[in-house]
């Protein structure tokens, strides 16, 4: 999108009653973290491209009756916006449960325990428990990287990993295989990771994971996530003439 | 006032959330003044009674007797409470619903793969049902306490909010998992 680069235009708009102006553009969930409204997300990730796949960044406009995932959404001129009403909040919750039930996600034996975006999701969105049934998968782990693990049951297929890889290490060993919550990812051509040869080990995949499926071995979680690391791919990012 | 008729009710756990439950320590005997317990691992009294307010279940359901038990208590209880995360959702009990839901296989693990002496599974106790289930899998919940195990100051704030008659919103005051 060469017209990033042009002068962009300035447009005004509500979000939660609050009136803010906003580069035209730019997405409503950029706009509402520039204006310090808080909007929840999990795939989402600044600096590499968005796809709205969660369903936690929703919002509502005034005049429409759907939502709106405000990660992929673009601001226009006098848009009201809200972030947080009880629809959005039982949505949101219904987002996360369905996260959590899709596959065994167990925090008392997970390495990110206390460091992870889902848990603290959860924890913020009231989900106390599960309303359906629970899937007990049973993929089998890859420690055959040196350095990494990768534990499919504990992925929530947001793709930051596989984004984050293409975008900005710019080697796409990352992919997704299969369709629907029987997705998962996989390195090079469905290849144990420590076997797949595009791999340069940078570990921003790990990094970036919101929950434990991709972590580094023998480091706490927490101190292999991502906490400079949203400036670092954004300084990267204006670098590249890409939009 | 009669005092509420309390009960604690140790099912597939670890007993980390009774332990949790104790931790309350001094604030244990002002709760004391407050309720009658009648059903616990830590009373001695074998049969689960009848007309109880609300009972605290620890632990996923795991076996034939736990189900039937956990029925019984839904019956006898106003307000059933899952305490700790195995009850909410199975957890590290549940882990072995990965395994193809094969208890079989399970127990091979464990009594005879694992074992070095009496290599055979026990017989004279309760059968293993084929899928640990959480408690809302089984019957009706009226309430959760999220945690693994539920900080001892939360089962001691859920409680005091209850015995005053209120329903406390756990919105960010707990751990999720």
């Amino acid at each position: 999108m060469a017209e990033v680069w042009e002068a962009s235009k300035m447009i005004e708009l509500t979000i939660d009653g609050k009136k803010v102006t906003a580069k035209e553009g730019d997405t409503i969930l950029k706009v509402a973290r520039e204006n310090n409204i808080y909007i929840p997300a999990l795939c989402y990730l600044e600096g590499v491209s968005s796809f709205g796949g969660c369903r936690v960044c929703l919002v509502e406009i005034k005049g429409s009756p759907r939502v709106f995932a405000s990660c992929v959404t673009p601001v226009a001129e006098g848009m009201e916006i809200i972030t947080n009403s009880e629809r959005l909040k039982r949505y949101r919750k219904w987002a996360v449960e369905l996260l959590l039930s899709e596959r065994p996600h167990v925090c008392s034996v997970c390495v990110a325990n206390g460091s992870c975006e889902l848990q603290q999701l959860a924890t913020d969105l009231g989900v106390d428990h599960l309303r359906v049934e629970r899937e007990w998968t049973n993929y089998e782990l890859d420690l055959t990287h040196e350095r990494f693990a990768y534990d499919p049951n504990r992925c929530i297929l947001c793709t930051r990993c596989i984004r984050i890889c293409d975008e900005i290490e710019g080697v796409h060993t990352i992919d997704l295989m299969l369709r629907g919550k029987n997705s998962k990812v996989i390195f090079d051509l469905n290849d144990k990771w420590g076997f797949a040869e595009s791999c340069t080990s940078c570990g921003k995949c790990s990094a970036v994971c919101p929950v434990g499926a991709l972590y580094v071995k023998g480091k706490p979680h927490s101190e292999s996530k991502r906490k400079e690391l949203a400036s670092f791919v954004t300084s990267r990012r204006s670098e590249k003439t890409i939009g | 006032m009669a005092k509420v008729r309390l009960a604690t009710v140790w099912l597939s756990g670890c007993s980390g959330c009774h332990m949790s439950f104790l931790d309350q320590d001094e604030k244990l005997l002002e709760l004391a003044g407050k309720i009658e317990l009648v059903y616990s691992p830590i009373a001695d009294i074998k049969d689960f009674p009848e007309n109880v307010d609300i009972t605290l279940v620890e632990g996923a359901v795991g076996n034939e007797e736990q189900l039937e038990l956990l029925k019984k208590i839904r019956k006898n209880t106003k307000m059933l409470i899952a305490l700790g995360d195995c009850a909410v959702n199975g957890n590290v009990t549940a882990l072995r619903n990965s395994l193809n839901n094969s208890v079989e296989e399970v127990l091979e693990r464990a009594y005879v793969e694992n074992a070095t002496i009496k290599q055979n599974a026990p017989t004279n106790v309760p059968r293993l049902l084929k899928r640990v289930l959480a408690l809302n899998e089984v019957v009706k919940v009226d309430f959760y306490i999220p945690g693994c195990p539920p900080p001892a100051n939360l089962i001691n704030y859920v409680l005091n909010e209850l015995l005053e008659g209120r329903v406390p919103p756990l919105e960010g005051r707990f751990k999720y998992g």
